[in-house]
């Protein structure tokens, strides 16, 4: 027999890997749009730190003049990203979900805890039960930087029928520049959640399709029985504060 | 424990070759559903045009426009701006429609129903009510600014002139069945044109405008007379107005042709 702990809800993992394209074709329709005014930068004084974005990258990508092709997709595919959105918040409240992902005021100390563990600069990982304090912030985060990439998108699609959003946004401009910049921190959240993804290794990436990981065997009291099978070598995104450690392979279970 | 405490999450005992089984299966299901959405991307993009749009996004587009007309309304309007505020040089952006010189006996023209087209001068037009707005102007693009028109309402001047009716009298709220769905409008040289649906033309800041910044409209910025219609982007503000008409059937539009959304109003 092999313990297993049901870490994914059936539910939670459709919502995850629907949203992966239906946000892709979001941002990469959103980039055919923004391309035809496109004057963001962060700048200091006369220096141009980064200017979004240079010719190089849009002519990498093939983005210049689609402007009719991006709002298409954009208006077709928003959606498709609300429904999603919407039975995924509403899944996580009503279903109790939302204890595992909504921070609390430990997650702050946690978080910080969790950082010097990534860099190397703490020994230990804090104890946690699903996901650690900064995995609860940044999760939670998205959730509502969807929430908020619906209003501000609503705020600029129709800012005559809902000048009151608009208003309250700082007006058609600002929104526009929120909804780029909630743009800009889901690509960084992207590329750091793969990152993470990859360090946290294949038993936590297969419990996102499967929704089960095995569990070790630490002895702990409240957890299973003392006749199972002997331990297998602890990886280091179980629910325990470990040392870091090779992940065993969960295709050929020890 | 209060009901705000994390719960552990659910364990369970399984043979190994259930865990195994279990995983092969959910491995298997996940690369089935990961060709859904390359096969919808593949059929979209291999559907034919409809009017310059992959048909499946034009006719979402479309079912988008029924839905926005749901919540359109006259009381809805876009927000205004202290006159100090409008660009001194606004933006012009477009020279389709433009390319030949404005006809020296230019009047507007507006096809009717019954009888000959009606031929309406610059002083006629005038003499309606005058209006004037400042409002941030959106270009599609996605730049705006905030300019100053001045002109008369596109709804007066429809009342004036008995137009947009079936029956030909003056428009009626009361019986919106006897209004023609669209209004269409293109330059003198038929090098642009546009269609608009009632609502929005008949929306009480959409004007014919001949004046810019308290000035006759300047010849790039659509002299003499052009569309100025709030609650749409730019590329539905018509410039020099050579011809308007009413229709049941969506009159071509310039733009939704080269493959943007129809309605694109805001």
């Amino acid at each position: 027999m092999k313990r297993i702990v049901h870490k994914h809800p059936l539910a939670i993992r459709w919502f995850h890997w629907i949203n992966f394209p239906v946000l892709f074709v979001m941002i990469w329709s959103g980039l055919l749009i923004y391309w035809a005014y496109d004057p963001y930068k962060i700048s200091f004084g006369d220096y141009t730190l980064v200017s979004f974005f240079p010719d190089g990258f849009y002519k990498f990508l093939n983005v210049p003049f689609r402007l009719a092709e991006g709002m298409a997709w954009h208006w077709v595919f928003m959606w498709l990203f609300m429904l999603n959105g919407l039975l995924y918040i509403g899944y996580t409240f009503l279903s109790g979900e939302w204890r595992h992902l909504v921070p609390d005021r430990n997650s702050f100390r946690e978080a910080i805890d969790v950082t010097l563990y990534d860099l190397g600069l703490r020994k230990t990982q804090p104890p946690f039960i699903k996901y650690n304090g900064a995995q609860k912030i940044a999760y939670f985060s998205i959730m509502l930087m969807g929430v908020g990439s619906v209003l501000t998108g609503f705020a600029i699609y129709k800012p005559a029928q809902f000048s009151w959003l608009t208003a309250i946004l700082g007006g058609y401009e600002a929104a526009r520049l929120e909804h780029f910049i909630l743009t800009i921190g889901y690509v960084l959240f992207f590329f750091i959640h793969v990152g993470q993804v990859i360090r946290a290794g294949w038993q936590n990436f297969q419990s996102m399709v499967t929704g089960f990981e095995f569990t070790k065997n630490t002895g702990t009291p409240d957890r299973g029985t003392p006749d199972r099978d002997p331990p297998v070598t602890p990886d280091p995104v179980n629910n325990q504060p470990v040392a870091p450690s090779p992940t065993p392979n969960p295709l050929l279970p020890a | 424990m209060s009901q705000l405490k994390e719960p552990n999450l659910p364990e369970s005992d399984v043979p190994e070759s259930t865990a195994r089984r279990r995983m092969i299966t959910s491995f298997s299901l996940f690369a089935l559903a990961a060709a859904i959405p390359v096969g919808v991307y593949e059929w979209i993009t291999n559907s034919p045009k409809l009017y310059g749009a992959r048909k499946p996004l034009r006719r979402v587009l479309d079912a988008n426009a029924a839905l926005a007309k749901t919540y359109f309304s006259n009381t809805h309007l876009v927000a205004t701006f202290p006159v100090e505020e409008a660009a001194k040089k606004p933006r012009q952006n477009g020279y389709d429609g433009l390319k030949t010189p404005l006809p020296e006996d230019w009047k507007l023209q507006i096809d009717r129903p019954q009888g000959a087209p009606l031929l309406i001068t610059m002083d006629e037009v005038k003499a309606l009510p005058k209006h004037e707005i400042v409002y941030e102007f959106k270009c599609i693009e996605g730049w705006s600014q905030v300019q100053h028109w001045g002109g008369v309402r596109l709804s007066d001047f429809m009342a004036n002139y008995k137009l947009g009716t079936k029956s030909g009298n003056a428009p009626n709220p009361e019986s919106a069945d006897d209004l023609y769905s669209y209004v269409g409008m293109e330059t003198p040289d038929k090098g642009y044109y546009v269609g608009i649906d009632m609502e929005s033309a008949m929306h009480p800041q959409t004007l014919l405008a001949y004046e810019m910044n308290g000035q006759p409209i300047s010849a790039p910025h659509g002299a003499p007379l052009r569309l100025i219609i709030p609650v749409k982007y730019g590329v539905k503000n018509l410039k020099r107005i050579g011809r308007m008409f009413f229709s049941d059937e969506r009159p071509r539009d310039f733009w939704a042709e080269r493959g943007y959304d129809y309605y694109v109003g805001l």
